[in-house]
């Protein structure tokens, strides 16, 4: 089969906007599925707040040593953490499962025989692996560290509410690129699957590299001043650090859009990389029969 | 007595109701309505040692939640089932080091190690005296002529040749009972013909009782003495093939094909107990009672109109047979 | 053969099987290091930037961080059959052939694999426990290096039964739950911290409900040979790893109900 490269438009993964109604049906097929599974919904809320909890009290007990200044306030760290905790589906920390069995019983191979570009079809696929769970567990994780703690007079643990209006439509603006980006890393990593026949191996490396340089360990500004020049050029800090700290007034309005920019290059560089490799995949593929 | 006895076996599974579409979906988050679906409603058999049984239903008939309760592995709601003196579920690992399972879908190898391998694996799992062991492999081996395919892993197997190996493998043990769930799903002609024959070796000469599952009715008429159907979790009927066929409506279907489709048209097929089943371009296919009317008396009807260019008769296929059978069933169930 | 027998060559077999995609295995094996890692990564930035946690040095959280990440290493190479049961055996009803086999289930499932990737989590731990020994100068003595391994098996035991009871859960439904992630890589996670720094509740949680802290904290601080802040004994340090024998025993029962319930609803 003979895939012609595209050089991306506006939004940048799809082939055209004929073949964005697959992607509505799929990312809809997925958002039915995981209402499946309640219990899993349920479990996954839980495990998001002990997550937060841990995260708090261990970064609270090291605050509270602290004599000097940091870049950050532990009311700006309490923001990070819970929206990191709300958002954390959204990182591309891991793979479809569904995705990986194909890639291991060959049917993989049907995904060809579709008449749509398939960069745009995994890119819809994997869009709607991104963004269905923590659509679904976000809002109430929010809700729950921005009302419920105050209520529980645990206020000095709660979510502040977004630093301002500004904040906010930054906040927005940025989840929205994060998610487009949270795909393309994704997306890289189902296409490196192609390589490795029982489809583990380099979506392995990509959760450490994402859960470290994307902040979700520790906060990006927390890390020794001779670090921050490169985290802050790699591009896993748009996956969150960015929105966090613009959601809290970290990072001040003023450099709320080149942020955005930022996350936008990066999300085009990855995008036109994961087509560039998945031709090779495909090509790999047809020579080899799955 | 009998080597399988079953007393009013009932099976009861509650599932959870989902509604459509993506509010239903939501709605399902917090509400959930169940039901109770009745996979069997008290079934009754005895099978004696040495025999080979088919046993057929549609999807969904209870055929696997029978052979899943009688190999021990899911608890009945009700009833009794002994295998041998045992009752499965209770004496689950006593019980399945004495029989042999097949699942057509399913491989019981390890899917990264050569054949010979797991067979080795399944000895020790199976805790197989050495001698027994060499005895039942190297016959099986000769019998199902695996030796080409000792050092292949299983997964480069064919289906054919991953079934046969599977066979092998469920009867390393010396099982007196096998289970076997649609053995030949999916294979080509030559495999299921070699399936077919290593069957009915196993269950002539060396005694071993088969209960067969299938949708194949090849299998069946090749194969079994004995069927029983199986639908909405009851048995509809039990006995021979042909006393099924009679039972229902003892039909044959002659198929005459003509050079021309106008040739085939001018064909007049009405009478005494025949019954024109379809005309299609040069083909005519006439159904008729064999008590009523001789094949050959039709036949001969046939050729004084015309000279076909060929004819031949079929049985009228048994899943036809099982279909009319349901249709009875319900018939007296209102 | 006996069940250990039967075990190793289950193990040995699920070795020569890995060998056979070895790029994948190296891959998960450097991403389990890296992880390793970057738990450390994680405390030394902390410890840079503040320079001190609660009285703690970073040597000796580096040796909590060390054991309990080499514990867990070894309960997962033990127990992945039960890590992967939910997708590849109940959804495929594949746990249908183990129970038509006349072996234990759970015999069967340690056996399923022995998964060397694991390793790239034991070797980081251990060499951080060795380091964070040298570094803090604690006396290479029998006693302290014995408590320490009877930790890490009461360790193994714990994060084997964790296992376990995460795949228990996959009788009652077919996702397999996150729940779980709570107390495995959550406990590595919180196991790396000294106990005191956590709220009360927590600190109960994980000593008397999941004990974690009777595998990791407790006997460390014993082998540390440190004050214990929250004022326990040597004697109940030195004796809590048996609590982690006792959640197997627990896990295992509660492994046979779900077995139960899968063989009476067939799914």
């Amino acid at each position: 089969m003979k895939q012609t490269p595209r050089i991306a438009s506006l939004p940048p993964a799809f082939g055209s906007w004929r073949d964005i109604r697959p992607l509505v049906a799929v990312v809809s097929a997925r958002y039915r599925t995981l209402l499946q599974y309640r219990a899993a919904a349920f479990a996954g809320f839980a495990t998001q707040l002990f997550w937060g909890a841990i995260r708090l009290m261990i970064l609270a007990a090291f605050f509270a040593a602290a004599t000097e200044p940091q870049p950050m306030n532990l009311t700006e760290v309490v923001a990070y953490v819970w929206l990191g905790q709300a958002l954390l589906g959204m990182l591309p920390w891991n793979v479809d499962a569904d995705f990986r069995q194909q890639i291991r019983d060959g049917t993989v191979a049907y995904d060809l025989l579709r008449p749509l570009d398939l960069y745009s079809y995994w890119y819809g696929r994997t869009l709607g692996f991104r963004v269905a769970a923590p659509t679904l567990r976000g809002i109430p994780m929010v809700l729950f560290a921005m009302v419920l703690l105050p209520l529980a007079g645990l206020g000095d643990w709660a979510l502040i509410p977004p630093a301002s209006a500004v904040a906010f439509a930054g906040f927005v603006g940025s989840l929205v690129l994060a998610a487009m980006l949270a795909t393309a890393v994704t997306l890289l990593a189902h296409i490196s699957l192609l390589w490795t026949i029982s489809g583990v191996g380099v979506d392995r490396i990509l959760t450490v590299l994402v859960t470290i340089f994307s902040g979700l360990v520790v906060p990006l500004p927390l890390f020794p001043d001779w670090l921050q020049p490169f985290l802050n050029w790699q591009p896993f800090r748009g996956l969150a650090d960015v929105p966090y700290r613009i959601y809290s007034g970290n990072i001040p309005p003023a450099e709320i859009v080149p942020e955005l920019v930022f996350i936008l290059v990066w999300t085009v560089a990855l995008v036109l990389l994961g087509r560039l490799i998945l031709l090779r995949g495909v090509r790999r593929m047809v020579v080899q029969g799955g | 007595m009998p080597q399988i006895e079953v007393r009013g076996l009932a099976k009861t599974f509650r599932v959870a109701e989902r509604l459509p579409g993506l509010a239903g979906a939501f709605r399902g988050l917090f509400h959930r309505r169940m039901r109770d679906v009745h996979a069997l409603d008290g079934i009754d058999f005895d099978i004696e040692r040495g025999e080979l049984v088919g046993y057929i239903g549609p999807n969904g008939a209870g055929k696997s939640t029978t052979i899943k309760i009688l190999a021990g592995i899911l608890n009945p709601t009700s009833g009794t089932c002994r295998v041998d003196g045992l009752t499965p579920w209770r004496d689950r690992r006593r019980h399945v080091s004495r029989i042999g399972v097949v699942f057509g879908q399913r491989t019981q190898l390890w899917w990264d190690l050569p054949v010979i391998e797991s067979f080795d694996l399944l000895r020790d799992i199976y805790r197989v005296p050495p001698a027994t062991y060499r005895d039942n492999r190297d016959r099986l081996i000769a019998l199902m002529d695996l030796e080409p395919l000792l050092d292949v892993p299983v997964r480069q197997l064919s289906l054919g040749q991953r079934m046969r190996s599977d066979l092998a493998a469920a009867l390393l043990h010396g099982p007196s009972l096998l289970f076997l769930d649609e053995p030949t799903i999916g294979l080509d002609a030559v495999s299921k013909l070699a399936i077919r024959d290593f069957v009915r070796e196993l269950n002539r000469d060396r005694q071993v009782t088969v209960l067969l599952t299938t949708h194949d009715m090849d299998d069946i008429e090749a194969l079994c003495d004995r069927v029983m159907v199986i639908g909405n979790g009851r048995i509809l009927a039990d006995g021979s093939v042909d006393g099924l066929r009679r039972r229902v409506r003892n039909e044959r279907v002659l198929v005459v094909d003509y050079d021309s489709a106008s040739e085939a048209a001018m064909l007049a097929a009405e009478g005494e107990g025949v019954r024109l089943v379809e005309r299609d371009a040069s083909r005519v296919r006439i159904a008729f009672d064999p008590e009523r009317l001789p094949a050959a008396t039709l036949i001969g009807k046939l050729l004084a109109q015309g000279t076909p260019h060929d004819l031949f008769i079929e049985h009228p296929p048994i899943e036809q047979t099982v279909a009319e059978l349901y249709a009875e069933h319900d018939m007296r169930e209102r | 053969m006996n069940a250990a027998a039967l075990l190793l060559r289950y193990l040995s077999i699920s070795l020569r099987g890995q060998l056979q995609y070895r790029a994948s295995f190296l891959m998960a094996a450097l991403g389990n290091l890296l992880n390793c890692l970057i738990e450390l990564a994680g405390i030394w930035v902390l410890f840079d930037r503040f320079g001190t946690l609660s009285g703690w040095s970073f040597a000796e959280v580096a040796m909590f961080c060390g054991a309990v990440n080499a514990t867990y290493a070894i309960g997962e190479l033990l127990a992945t059959g039960f890590d992967q049961f939910g997708t590849l055996y109940v959804k495929t009803g594949d746990f249908d052939r183990l129970l038509l086999r006349p072996r234990s289930t759970v015999l069967q499932l340690a056996g399923h694999e022995l998964s060397l990737r694991r390793l790239g989590r034991l070797l980081p731990g251990l060499v951080i426990v060795g380091a964070a020994w040298a570094a803090l100068e604690i006396p290479l003595e029998a006693d302290r290096v014995g408590l320490l391994a009877f930790a890490m098996a009461g360790g193994v035991a714990f994060f084997f039964a964790l296992m376990v009871l995460q795949a228990t859960m996959c009788f009652w439904t077919t996702e397999s739950l996150e729940l779980m992630n709570i107390l495995t890589y959550g406990g590595v996670e919180t196991a790396s911290y000294p106990l005191p720094i956590y709220h009360r509740l927590f600190r109960r949680f994980f000593t008397f409900v999941v004990p974690l802290a009777c595998i990791g904290y407790f006997p460390i601080v014993a082998v540390l040979g440190v004050d214990d802040p929250l004022g326990t004994s040597p004697m109940f340090q030195a004796a809590a790893p048996l609590a982690g024998f006792a959640f197997l025993g627990v896990a295992m029962g509660v492994w046979q109900l779900g077995v139960r319930r899968y063989t009476s609803t067939g799914s």
